[in-house]
């Protein structure tokens, strides 16, 4: 299939050409040219004010299935027996979607010995909690979470399915979808519906943040989805929740199996994840050297946040790699993010730039990372962390007193 | 040892971004490269196949000058490649893709171990590897930064999590992806790239795979893309200079009035 041109309308503005992720779109002679490498992405129809380019239109199924009577439903992540925020998150969100489209939410606890969290989850907004507990649940590997999901699924058939994109979401996620053979959303951060036809307006960035996309799934159920941690908001816990706790057996853990978890080897227990932290105090090549690195934590223990750094300050060793933002890094989006002596290259702005608030702190006036900082701070990064450093505990201090 | 390394060619995301007065996507010439995660994929795909023996298959879905992107792979050591190239595979979306690479490798003879790039950094989505382990029936291990082999049909997989990292153990054939922490990736080497440049790289299209037209491509997807736009813009942006007192003093305050002086 490709591109669908209408000559007659195109008057050879150029616009698309300047639009195309791919490059692959030319003007010969005033006649546009679309080359071999066209994936159909739309960005080009999006841009032509004169709607010369069209995506070629799928044909609807003449039916739909019919709709899967069991509601929206959330992964319940928890970790060691510890509920991991982005499902509170999730839940809330569910919570609205389901009302609009009348239907219930499921929360859905895959673990071992985790009953006690159920309750947590109805009062987080969940009308029900289907609660699986296997030994071989106990800790995370992808095929006995993917199988236990699957099975729950094609037994009580939610019509929606959302998880955290955490690195244990995007890992089993996907072979939840591809087993029950419908479509997956990664990373998503807005959630919309489409009442009349019950879609889910899914949209996630993409090209690293620098375009975004509104994603559907049409003819197959579930409709699922990960979603991005912090985006969404944690509702005031309901008191004395009414739902039902529904324990469920599992039978697709009885096979041997083919991966198992062995042990823990390392565990970053000083702060909490990245992609879980409000506040990001991020550092790069501007730091100098490791021990600067100390500043950085304790603004970060001051905010209740996490430390984050560029390539630059990984590969000079002046901290782990779990740490760092950025293309090859992790992409996160906080309500606020710190970048401190970090020049801005286009591989780390992608993994920071869908932050709510960003401060830029750095010597260079011409340091990219002004060009999307919502503060730049021109100056040393030294000098003016120790004195933020006193301005907030000086505030905290007169709190307390 | 049959190892498949899938390799995407992407455009080079620092060429893309937003106009920032416009927020309009704009591109000075945008240079297609081998996915830089792809790379530590190649390099654990290669460092295997020394330690056990074996062959590197390289594979791609793209475009025909996707082709490039192999040969330039194939000048870090690997043994061969194939690209699956038909305009029918157009507009895949990651399930489409994977049931692609999944009937190709079965196309190529099977594989014991494939790996992946953690994710390609033009789509970010890190589904086509654990939908391709699903459709190929085989396990799946994601973000892994150490792999040993136990016996020479189990490996030890040594991953990053949220929490940390795990050490799990997985059953061959499996699919693998990986993370950069994983090694080094070696320089191309001139005799191999010498010898890329002669290779001929085999091109399969839907003819040669066991799939419908409607199985691929934009047809064969679970999922559309209904809209693109532009990410919300910025609030103004402010420029500050002072002593550093006087910036920490107006940041906190700032930061406070804003509701962001965390917990």
């Amino acid at each position: 299939m490709s591109l669908i041109f209408y000559p007659d309308k195109c008057t050879a503005c150029g616009l698309c050409l300047d639009a195309c992720p791919f490059g692959v779109l030319s003007l010969e002679h005033e006649k546009l040219i679309i080359g071999q490498g066209c994936t159909l992405c739309g960005t080009c129809v999006e841009v032509c004010p004169l709607a010369a380019l069209e995506l070629p239109k799928e044909e609807a199924p003449s039916t739909r299935p019919q709709i899967p009577p069991d509601g929206i439903w959330v992964f319940a992540e928890q970790h060691r027996g510890k509920l991991i925020p982005v499902t509170q998150q999730l839940i809330g969100e569910a919570r609205r979607l389901a009302d609009a489209l009348q239907v219930k939410v499921a929360a859905v606890l895959l673990g071992h010995q985790v009953a006690a969290l159920a309750t947590t989850l109805l009062a987080a907004g969940a009308d029900k909690v289907y609660l699986a507990e296997h030994p071989a649940l106990a800790h995370f590997c992808e095929e006995p979470f993917s199988l236990a999901l699957t099975e729950l699924a094609q037994r009580f058939r939610p019509e929606i399915i959302l998880a955290g994109a955490t690195y244990v979401g995007r890992a089993f996620i996907p072979q939840v979808a591809a087993h029950l053979k419908t479509g997956l959303t990664a990373d998503c951060t807005a959630f919309d519906l489409d009442p009349e036809k019950r879609l889910l307006l899914q949209t996630r960035p993409a090209f690293g943040g620098n375009i975004m996309a509104t994603i559907i799934t049409p003819f197959t159920f579930p409709q699922m989805a990960t979603a991005r941690p912090g985006v969404f908001k944690i509702r005031p816990p309901v008191h004395n929740p009414t739902g039902e706790i529904i324990p469920v057996a599992l039978t697709s853990l009885n096979d041997p199996p083919h991966s198992r978890f062995l042990a823990i080897v390392e565990e970053i227990k000083e702060r909490l994840p990245l992609a879980e932290a409000e506040v990001i105090v991020a550092g790069g090549r501007g730091l100098k050297e490791a021990k600067n690195f100390r500043l950085l934590e304790e603004l970060a223990d001051l905010l209740g946040g996490a430390v984050g750094a560029s390539r630059a300050a990984v590969d000079a060793g002046w901290i782990p790699y779990a740490h760092q933002i950025g293309q090859t890094g992790q992409t996160v989006s906080p309500k606020l993010y710190f970048a401190i002596g970090i020049s801005g290259a286009a591989q780390h702005l992608v993994g920071m730039q869908s932050s709510d608030f960003i401060v830029a702190i750095n010597k260079d006036p011409a340091a990219p990372i002004f060009q999307i900082a919502n503060l730049s701070l021109v100056g040393d990064a030294l000098e003016i962390l120790p004195a933020l450093i006193q301005e907030i505990k000086k505030t905290k201090l007169s709190n307390r007193l | 040892m049959r190892i498949v390394v899938c390799i995407k060619q992407v455009p080079e995301t620092q060429d893309v971004h937003l106009d920032p007065v416009t927020h309009t996507l704009q591109r000075a010439g945008v240079k297609a490269i081998i996915n830089p995660f792809d790379l530590y994929a190649l390099e654990e795909g290669l460092r295997v196949k020394e330690a056990q023996g074996g062959e590197v298959t390289l594979l791609s879905m793209g475009p025909p000058q996707a082709a490039e992107a192999l040969r330039e792979a194939l000048g870090y050591g690997a043994d061969k490649a194939a690209l699956l190239s038909d305009q029918a595979f157009a507009g895949a979306d990651t399930w489409a893709t994977a049931l692609t690479l999944a009937k190709a490798i079965e196309h190529l003879g099977g594989a014991d171990l494939v790996f992946t790039g953690k994710q390609a950094i033009d789509g970010d989505t890190a589904q086509v590897g654990p939908m391709l382990a699903t459709i190929l029936n085989i396990p799946y291990v994601a973000w892994a930064r150490k792999v040993t082999f136990s016996g020479d049909k189990t490996i030890e997989v040594e991953r990053l999590l949220d929490h940390g990292y795990d050490a799990v153990a997985v059953d061959l054939p499996a699919v693998v992806s990986v993370v950069k922490e994983i090694n080094e990736p070696r320089p191309p080497s001139f005799k191999a790239k010498l010898k890329a440049k002669k290779e001929n790289i085999p091109v399969l299209t839907l003819a040669d795979l066991q799939l419908a037209e409607n199985q691929v491509g934009l047809k064969g997807s679970f999922t559309q893309v209904v809209k693109v736009f532009p990410p919300p813009a910025r609030g103004v942006p402010q420029n500050w200079t002072g002593t550093p007192p006087e910036l920490a003093a107006r940041l906190w305050a700032r930061l406070q009035e804003l509701g962001l002086q965390g917990c």
